[in-house]
């Protein structure tokens, strides 16, 4: 089996992840969004690491690493959207201009 | 073509159609459970690339408990149900071509530098991945239940509601 077809399927859906990030107006779309990349991102460590045959496994170590990293971020992203949800009444981004100058 | 490389390339086809889902769908619950699919497809493709491992720690921690806080946060947050247009942005065209420029300029430079053959033997087991998790890799395991217990503390800290610090008229 060549790599090939799996890296640029790994490049496909980074790309899309960063297509959603840019179009979506929901804040937990765009989670959806930053979910799929990084989903894109353990593929390449994954592949990586059946590739070179690793004795310290560090590609499958990265992605457990990465898998729980996300998990986190998820959790405090939706705390963030909810709260602002609760003050604002909305999820949409382009409402959210608090910090905007 | 062998059996093993029909099931890959229907996996990748799998995943990329659904992954396109995700982002183009108008519909906030059917583009979640695209989400699932993909990340099931993942780990089927882990399971082939023989990282038993990692891929039952994706069904687990995304299927079973991302989807879920992800599906909690599109009915606390009213996400507006059914199809609707009021999800995208208007202006479609740039990011379409700022991701189709990343998508091209990253395939150039993989297709240029890599090329080979992944042959699939045999994984690592169970024991060997705790011995370099808890080995060589002690200190980003210990690392990451820090950041662990910070989002736990933080998510608690932000999504509780106290009324004393604020009000609805104050932001």
């Amino acid at each position: 089996m060549s790599i090939i077809p799996i890296l640029i399927t790994a490049a496909a859906l980074f790309s899309m992840g960063i297509y959603g990030i840019l179009v979506r107006r929901n804040a937990v779309m765009v989670l959806l969004s930053i979910e799929l990349m990084l989903n894109a991102v353990n593929i390449n460590f994954i592949l990586f690491d059946a590739f070179l045959k690793d004795v310290l496994l560090q590609g499958q170590m990265f992605s457990i690493f990465i898998i729980t990293v996300a998990a986190a971020e998820v959790g405090i992203g939706l705390a963030i959207v909810l709260m602002v949800f609760r003050n604002r009444q909305t999820a949409n981004l382009n409402d959210f201009d608090l910090l905007r100058w | 073509m062998s059996w093993y490389e029909i099931v890959t390339y229907v996996l990748l086809f799998l995943m990329l159609s659904t992954g396109l889902r995700v982002v183009l769908t108008s519909n906030v619950v059917h583009a979640a459970i695209s989400l699932v699919l993909t990340l099931a497809f993942t780990a089927g493709l882990f399971l082939m690339l023989a990282a038993d491992f990692v891929a039952w720690v994706l069904v687990l921690v995304y299927i079973g408990a991302v989807i879920v806080l992800f599906l909690f946060g599109i009915m606390i947050t009213r996400a507006p149900l059914g199809k609707n247009a009021e999800l995208d942005n208007e202006n479609k065209i740039i990011p379409a071509i700022i991701s189709l420029g990343i998508f091209s300029s990253m395939s150039y430079v993989l297709l240029t530098s890599f090329s080979g053959e992944v042959n699939v033997i045999d994984g690592a087991s169970i024991e060997q991945i705790g011995l370099t998790l808890l080995g060589r890799f002690v200190l980003p395991f210990e690392m990451v239940s820090f950041v662990l217990l910070a989002a736990l503390i933080g998510g608690i800290a932000l999504a509780r509601k106290d009324e004393a610090l604020i009000s609805e008229d104050q932001i």
